[in-house]
């Protein structure tokens, strides 16, 4: 093949971007990932907010993980005012945070990017051979939105958090009313676990830096330290001195470097590979039931990293709407005082730093925010420099199916990469 | 009979009303069944060849590729409807349009020969004739779906216009200003979400937009003893519908905020 490839547009990902990739003489010469996803400033606009505000409008930055967006920043936002929240309150958040994964997993599992697995253009066209497949994909999807609408008032933007807390307990049995279904979905996710196990996944293995939340006491998703894979930990307030962010030509949004300038990959498979040990039994035994090996390198495999996490997630949140039964008040009152606090958390998607400067009237400084899709740009370039050279030689409908695979395979969330720019201001 | 075509469009938002559509999991086959989803880049590869019946126009128009693709996209389009706050009113990122130093901003980019931005972010009704609207942040999915039924059904829509308050006087839900002297812009607020911040024990920030018709003086007068601190009701002015005339003058009515928006530089 001697055609350039062009896809102008990614189908099947969040947000927009298009794929050029241009040949010389048969070789692959240059790849351009084009990110036409427009900035929309969001730290420009918190600049000034009160800092109550902020949980609303970051959620707005994307609407798959608006959960995400609203537990970095109260945490970063708590840490910054000097807030301890109650064990009822992280408990409640650790179940909305279960709720968005069990949304954001099953959409991308089955509707985005299991199509290019088994050779269909979108789950809309596969319901109509696989109807139960198709059903049950959204029936899951549909147990998460109902959990994230019994808890934050709606499944998109949800309105209950706050900083401090919750606006108001969700009643007990309400939370109690969807154990059935999320016992249903528990099954649901093990029985996807092993489907996974029986699609066939394009080879390609590369020697990845993984980085991902860690704690001791539980697989990190809602808080913990910054790990590598090679070895590094650090604190979540010393995060921008390693992992750096810079403006690339072409792309409305940044991409991030380790400090040594490598590429490093955040998101599923880098929570499975580092934190493994951590996941609940059932997600392990479930694991070891397909025959699992660590540490996965495939980043097509992140599809079943993903199916494992839903496991995890769906049986965490039986045990915790079970446990629901929270005491005191919903949220701490704040005592305003001028600060500056870090938050991460594992979004589905990687982890998602924020970092504000709040002054002693309790408005927003200083704003910054690092999504993981940002963070995976670099990491998505290089793998598609790798891929090339052989995918280049296959017909072009062929190789720009294998591109875009290689991209949806990442998940990657382009809304939220460009909500901002880094500017340089001079006065 | 051939099916009814519909497009799904992105402009600038965050994908959050496009996946509205998406999260309808007991509807979702039916719908598809009813009407063939022509072009959906978020949910298919395939697509379809214009004109279609019906475009649905997700974010609001920020750079000048937007401004020139709106057009191609309503000359397409028998029936254009604009999906949620950025497409109808031009969103959160519309702070950008009332910013101080926005010019400023724009100069001393690190690299702005990268960036092809507007300085401000519009509705889609500023750019194209817009045959519906429908409001929300996002937008309330089963609003969405009577949207279609009526164009399949060839009548109008009934989409309520009447305020979020009169929501909570129905369903009996304690008014927030009253029992607990928080600012709530639901006298204001156009119906649809459910009433969902009142129902929370908060106030509402006007995802919605506003209701038309309501005396916003008033409604202003009202919430002005409750601030619990300065600047509290024009931070829910300035919120997700800052955009909608009627939310944005009744914020430049206020005093100014002590620190401005900067529009982009953080």
């Amino acid at each position: 093949m001697n055609q350039d490839i062009h896809i102008p547009a990614l189908a099947r990902v969040e947000g927009e971007g298009a794929l050029t990739i241009r040949l010389k003489d048969g070789a692959v010469n240059e790849i351009l990932l084009n990110i036409y996803e427009p900035p929309r400033f969001f730290e420009g606009f918190l600049h000034g907010r009160y800092f109550q505000d902020v949980p609303d409008i970051t959620a707005r930055i994307c609407g798959i993980c608006p959960v995400a967006y609203q537990m970095s920043s109260v945490q970063a936002l708590e840490a910054a005012l000097g807030v301890t929240i109650s064990p009822d309150v992280r408990q409640l958040r650790q179940l909305l945070y279960c709720a968005e994964y069990i949304e954001s997993h099953a959409l991308h599992i089955y509707l985005l990017q299991a199509p290019d697995l088994v050779g269909y253009e979108s789950a809309i066209s596969l319901a109509a051979d696989a109807p139960d497949l198709v059903k049950q994909a959204l029936k899951l999807k549909k147990i998460g939105n109902d959990l994230l609408k019994t808890i934050g008032g709606r499944s998109v933007h949800p309105v209950n958090t706050c900083v401090g807390g919750f606006y108001r307990w969700p009643s007990v049995d309400a939370i109690r009313a969807l154990v059935p279904d999320l016992e249903w979905a528990l099954q649901a996710s093990i029985d996807t676990v092993k489907w996974a196990a029986t699609l066939k996944y394009p080879d390609f293995e590369q020697d990845y830096e993984f980085v991902a939340l860690n704690r001791i006491d539980e697989y990190a998703i809602y808080e913990g330290d910054i790990l590598s894979s090679k070895g590094k930990r650090i604190s979540p307030l010393d995060f921008e001195k390693h992992y750096i962010e810079t403006q690339v030509e072409r792309s409305n949004a940044l991409h991030s470097h380790t400090a040594d300038n490598g590429t490093y990959f955040v998101g599923p498979l880098a929570r499975l590979n580092l934190n493994y040990k951590k996941l609940r039994q059932v997600a392990r035994e479930t694991a070891r039931g397909i025959g699992l090996k660590l540490p996965l390198r495939n980043p097509y495999k992140g599809l079943i990293a993903r199916a494992i996490e839903l496991v995890h997630s769906c049986d965490l949140a039986v045990e915790l709407a079970n446990a629901y039964q929270p005491q005191g008040p919903s949220f701490k009152e704040i005592k305003i005082r001028p600060g500056e606090g870090v938050g991460v958390s594992e979004a589905p998607r990687g982890l998602l730093y924020h970092r504000y400067v709040v002054d002693e009237q309790g408005l927003i400084r200083f704003a910054r925010i690092t999504p993981p899709t940002a963070q995976n740009f670099a990491q998505m370039e290089a793998d598609l420099w790798t891929l090339a050279p052989a995918v280049v030689k296959q017909p072009q409908e062929e190789a720009s199916l294998s591109f875009e695979h290689l991209l949806r395979s990442y998940d990657p969330c382009i809304s939220c990469a460009t909500h901002f720019l880094n500017l340089k201001i001079e006065r | 009979m051939a099916k009814p075509s519909v497009a799904v469009y992105k402009f600038s938002s965050c994908d959050g009303c496009q996946l509205s559509i998406l999260n309808l999991e007991d509807e979702l086959l039916d719908l598809v069944g009813a009407i063939e989803i022509a072009y959906f880049l978020e949910a298919r590869r395939l697509i379809q060849p214009a004109p279609y019946d019906i475009a649905l126009v997700e974010g609001s128009v920020t750079t000048p590729h937007e401004a020139e693709r709106i057009q191609e996209i309503r000359k397409q389009a028998k029936t254009l409807v604009t999906i949620g706050a950025c497409a109808t009113s031009g969103g959160i990122q519309a702070l950008r349009n009332t910013a101080n130093l926005d010019d400023l901003a724009m100069a001393v980019y690190e690299h702005p020969e990268y960036l092809h931005t507007l300085p401000t972010s519009t509705p889609i009704s500023e750019h194209v004739k817009v045959d519906y609207e429908l409001w929300g942040c996002p937008v309330n999915k089963y609003q969405l779906v009577e949207v279609i039924q009526a164009l399949l059904q060839k009548r109008r829509p009934n989409l309520p216009t009447h305020s979020i308050c009169l929501d909570c006087k129905r369903r009996g839900i304690a008014c927030v200003i009253v029992v607990q002297g928080v600012p709530c812009l639901g006298p204001a607020t156009r119906t649809g979400c459910g009433v969902l911040c009142p129902a929370n024990g908060r106030g509402c920030y006007g995802c919605f937009g506003p209701a038309p018709n309501e005396d916003m003086k008033t409604v202003l007068a009202t919430l002005a003893p409750v601030e619990r601190f300065p600047g509290e009701v024009r931070g829910l002015l300035t919120n997700i519908s800052n955009n909608a005339p009627a939310f944005r003058q009744a914020a430049e009515s206020l005093p100014p905020a002590p620190i401005q928006t900067t529009g982009g530089q953080s």
